[in-house]
């Protein structure tokens, strides 16, 4: 495909595709958990922008409430939650040891390279002039799931949690212009109900191993 | 159409209720008349899709067929037992102070909203809500495993949030790519994702697409089905959690990941099939390759166990992963032996769970080394659970047994090879089992070890219902599995 | 004959002008920093005072110094004279653009620090061995970046040469390329890593513990410290062009009719202007960086860069 033949919204869906794509590896690459949050919310507002200009460039209105849910919940509900959180638990300095930062982002840069090809032959199908996109939003999800594994601690694990949210939720606008609103409310309802359960877990795993760094969760193994 | 609503209804206004007076001490006994409800419902809608055919389907949001109704009703009886058991039980742990009554408001909301959650995954026709019910099962069932509030269960739930909830969006991520094939197909976007309307267009979807999307929905249903590699929270959300939620998890959880998969695969097959070019079983071995591993691996693990939960959840692993194995093979026979598998690991393993745990109200611990002298000590408890692990490791005359050994045949005539692994897994299994049982019940009880109140009637009804099952299955029965055979594996074996 | 002559002749004041701008690029950075850190700033002519005292100085050597050591300001000035002969100021297609491939630009940087560095280390004293390995660090990661993002112009141009990579880009019409972006942000990070600027390293000072360039040519004196400033001033101007020209070729003379020349200088010195501008200002408001976080400063524009390649890859040739 020819960049140069999309309309102009459709490069700046792309040219957003690439900031997202940016903010997974900002996720990665961030220590401070207060950075962490916030570059979640702006990949939640990255992803909500993105939704309204497809919804815009396809003509297809329902995009435009799917886009007004991503932001309300994805780039101000779940971060408020984690900032009051880490306020109250006194996290603000807190700090992530990351180890082996720089083989995480070359792992990280493999998985595009991965995602990239399990997407191709879908992509080959897509009428949809956006359907580059489609890569990225899987990339995001595997980038999300690199973020959890190489985290301990609980509040960078939940971002990581809610980055594979903002991945699939991508993947269906990319792929197929969202779901029927159907799905998406009860999707949306899932994430609502799950940042609250986290929110709720924080307590227990404070009053439980009197941190949150989620390492320390190893009681339970097979070799007793 | 009419027993349907009520079948999610009742679930959805007790979980309503029960989210305000949860914490009363009758509230267990509305807990229980709840699920009756919920199972005369359920039965009631069993009869009407056996006389008039699948309620629901193409342009509704619903759609029950012989397939999911037996499901259904199999959902409702074991929430009905388990929730009778969970009455004393939970008194008991409330009694020893495990648990407040804030907590009970908690436990009993969380347990009709798992059942709801359930019931609407195995009705719904829409494969996105069937993927909002299967997250919402796990949202239900998150805050129950940490319900004790121990440092342990709380990492077990954390585990299993975590673990669950990334492996249940990458079902999302295949769900989107089946809708992503549909919108090529079909005009109508909104009708998209709706199974029976897929299923008629089957042999249109692009078999590229689907069988990707199929790799990502069987890692996503996959995770909570339990297979291995991505079991790991499955023992240790079993055996932190309260009995009565292991019985829940083992006998439907599980069940219900299962079904989502078998449904998946229906289209992937008919997709694939249509094509040619690829191999048009792709699904089913990629479900017989994961379900061969599970149970290999499960079997062997069982020897390892030193918590009784966890001992019996790995069995649950095991069986799963028998099923899935059986689904992926295909075919009739097996198919019909995988729809009695489920039946009776259902029974049978919340029976045990059942058991399990008020032989741990006995011994006041979990740790198998500690369990000692149950029949001496509760005649009733200590034969359950012998029983019930006999019947779990295959003896005949139950109903594991038939379904083993239908699934066993059924191997014998496709993949002949095949069934020297099967058999070998059963075997190291049933020494793992036996193993750890013979020094629980029998040999002398400890010094002070008294009996419990115990409800074994439960017990009984299951693993009565697995005898019945094993000697002779009843005509409307095997007819009404046979329909569900004919759904998914194209023709009937009567 | 006489086209030929006269493209030879343009291309000659073309690093010409490059050779005698630089200092007056670097002034224009210090004023404005001067201004808007509300100090009085030197007279724009002072980099060209400073370097005619330096010439007019006797040279002082250290008793350890070995002809490398006076060898390597000439060696670093004349290569970076090289390097400016390739890369487009303010006209695409003249003759020197045969040479004009951008790993050999590369390979032109590679050289000089290669030698800077020596000399660092071979009078033997502590700033300078530091120096040099603290240069040698910021180059070793920064140099992957800088390859990765010419790959990507590459990708994109179709082509290595900087000059056919310019022409490409200009005529490309509108497009939001994802990839560009990502090349250009990590293309300024490894500029202000490269040439020694704040964050990285602080040019106003040689009083620093972490010092990098000034600890490697804390020894030099008179013409050959003058020949080291003047080159460094030269990089700095020439990654500005770099980024100027490739990201932004608007106004560059594609033949060398005296009105197309006339703009295309008008618009370098445009764009530089700007370029310096922004440079100020960022140097105002970023503090210096601890050396021990440069390398994930440098690691984020290697990210960056892979990201640009990748995105070339994923989102715009599929």
């Amino acid at each position: 495909m020819d960049l140069a033949r999309l309309s102009l919204q459709e490069q700046a869906i792309v040219a957003l595709a690439a900031l997202i794509l940016f903010t997974s590896f900002a996720l990665l690459a961030q220590s401070r958990l207060l950075a962490i949050v916030k570059t979640f919310a702006w990949q939640g507002a990255l992803v909500a922008l993105t939704t309204a200009l497809v919804g815009y460039a396809t003509r297809s209105p329902h995009l435009y409430v799917s886009a007004l849910i991503t932001l309300a919940l994805k780039a101000l509900f779940v971060p408020w939650l984690l900032y009051r959180l880490i306020h109250r638990f006194k996290l603000l300095r807190e700090q992530e040891t990351l180890v082996h930062s720089g083989t995480v982002l070359l792992l990280g840069t493999a998985l595009v390279i991965f995602s990239y090809h399990v997407a191709l032959p879908i992509e080959q199908l897509a009428q949809s002039s956006t359907r580059p996109v489609i890569a990225v939003s899987l990339a995001q999800v595997l980038l999300g799931m690199l973020m959890l594994i190489t985290r301990g601690k609980a509040v960078s694990q939940v971002v990581g949690f809610m980055a594979i949210e903002n991945g699939l939720f991508f993947a269906a606008v990319a792929a197929t212009h969202g779901m029927p609103m159907i799905v998406e409310l009860g999707a949306a309802f899932d994430v609502l109900v799950a940042a609250v359960i986290f929110g709720v877990f924080f307590f227990h795993i404070r009053d439980s191993i009197d941190s949150l760094d989620v390492d320390q969760l190893h009681r339970l193994s097979e070799t007793e | 159409m009419a027993a349907l609503f009520l079948t999610l209804l009742i679930p959805l206004v007790a979980a309503i209720a029960l989210a305000f007076v949860g914490g009363r001490p009758w509230a267990r006994h509305l807990n229980a008349y709840a699920c009756l409800g919920g199972l005369l419902a359920s039965l009631w809608l069993a009869w009407s899709v056996l006389e008039g055919g699948p309620v629901g389907g193409d342009g509704s949001e619903f759609y029950v067929d012989a397939f999911s109704v037996y499901l259904l009703a199999l959902t409702a009886l074991v929430g009905w037992t388990t929730a009778i058991f969970s009455g004393p039980y939970m008194a008991n742990e409330e009694a020893h102070g495990r648990v407040t009554p804030h907590r009970m408001r908690l436990y009993h909301a969380s347990f009709q909203g798992f059942l709801l959650a359930m019931q609407l995954a195995q009705s719904t026709n829409n494969l996105g809500i069937l993927w909002v019910a299967m997250e919402g099962a796990t949202l239900a069932t998150v805050l129950l495993v940490s319900l004790y509030r121990t440092p342990q269960s709380v990492e077990a739930a954390w585990k299993y949030f975590i673990l669950c909830g990334v492996g249940i969006a990458q079902a999302l991520f295949g769900t989107v790519l089946v809708y992503f094939a549909a919108a090529k197909v079909l005009p109508d976007p909104e009708l998209g994702l709706l199974w029976s309307v897929l299923n008629r267009h089957a042999a249109q979807l692009d078999p590229v697409t689907m069988a990707l999307a199929f790799v990502f929905l069987l890692v996503g249903y996959g995770t909570k089905v339990g297979l291995v590699p991505l079991h790991n929270w499955l023992p240790d959300a079993h055996s932190e959690g309260p009995t009565p939620m292991s019985a829940v998890l083992s006998g439907l959880l599980l069940n219900v990941a299962l079904y989502a998969l078998v449904r998946v695969k229906m289209l992937v097959d008919g997709a694939l099939a249509a094509a040619g070019g690829h191999p048009p079983q792709l699904a089913g071995y990629l479900m017989m390759g994961f379900g061969l591993l599970s149970f290999l691996v499960a079997s062997l693990y069982i020897h390892r166990q030193r918590d009784i939960k966890r001992l019996f959840s790995y069995s649950s692993i095991e069986h799963m992963g028998l099923m899935t194995f059986a689904f992926g093979v295909g075919g009739p026979l097996a198919t019909f032996g995988a729809l009695l598998h489920m039946t009776v690991h259902s029974l049978t393993k919340s029976a045990i769970f059942i058991t399990v745990g008020h032989a741990s109200q006995i011994a006041r611990t979990q740790a198998i080394e500690q369990i000692r002298g149950l029949i001496q000590t509760q005649p009733a408890v200590g034969w359950g659970l012998a029983i019930g692990t006999a019947v779990i490791a295959g003896f005949p005359p139950f109903g594991v047994f038939t379904s083993e050994f239908l699934l066993l045949s059924a191997t014998m005539q496709s993949w002949p090879w095949l069934t020297l692994p099967l058999l070998v897994g059963m075997v190291v299994a049933l020494a793992g089992l036996l193993r750890h049982l013979q020094p629980m019940v029998y040999g002398s009880a400890p010094e002070g070890q008294r009996a419990v109140s115990a409800n074994m009637w439960p017990v009984a009804l299951h693993l009565a219902l697995v005898l019945w099952l094993g000697l002779a299955i009843p005509g409307f029965l095997s007819h009404w599995f046979d329909q569900a055979t004919q759904l998914i594996a194209g023709k009937g074996l009567l | 004959m006489v086209d030929i002559l006269i493209d030879w002749l343009v291309a000659l004041l073309q690093t010409l002008a490059f050779v005698v701008l630089a200092p007056l690029f670097a002034s224009l950075v210090k004023r404005v920093k001067c201004r808007l850190q509300n100090r009085r700033p030197p007279p724009w002519l002072q980099p060209y005072r400073d370097l005619r005292k330096l010439f007019g100085k006797q040279v002082l050597l250290a008793e350890t110094a070995s002809p490398l050591f006076r060898l390597a300001p000439y060696i670093v000035f004349a290569v970076t004279v090289m390097a400016a002969s390739v890369v487009p100021l303010f006209a695409v297609d003249l003759p020197t653009a045969a040479t004009a491939d951008a790993i050999v630009l590369v390979g032109f940087f590679a050289f000089s620090r290669v030698f800077l560095a020596l000399a660092g280390m071979d009078v033997g004293t502590a700033f300078g061995g530091m120096g040099a390995s603290r240069e040698m660090l910021v180059g070793a990661l920064a140099e992957p970046a800088l390859l990765m993002v010419i790959f990507t112009l590459a990708m994109v141009a179709s082509s290595t040469n900087l000059s056919t990579v310019v022409t490409a880009l200009l005529h490309q019409g509108v497009i939001l390329r994802p990839s560009l972006l990502f090349a250009l942000l990590a293309l300024l990070l490894v500029a202000i890593a490269e040439t020694g600027r704040i964050p990285v390293d602080n040019p106003a000072t040689h009083l620093e513990l972490t010092m990098i360039h000034e600890a490697m040519v804390l020894e030099y004196t008179a013409r050959q410290l003058a020949l080291i400033e003047w080159a460094a001033q030269l990089k700095l101007t020439l990654y500005a062009v770099l980024i100027a020209n490739t990201f932004f070729p608007w106004g560059i003379a594609e033949d060398i009719a005296p009105l197309s020349l006339l703009r295309g200088m008008a618009a370098v010195v445009l764009k530089l202007a700007l370029l310096g501008m922004l440079l100020a200002i960022a140097e105002t408001v970023v503090a210096k960086m601890r050396l021990f976080r440069v390398p994930g400063f440098l690691a984020l524009a290697l990210v960056l860069a892979l990201l640009g390649m990748l995105s070339y890859n994923v989102l715009e040739v599929t």
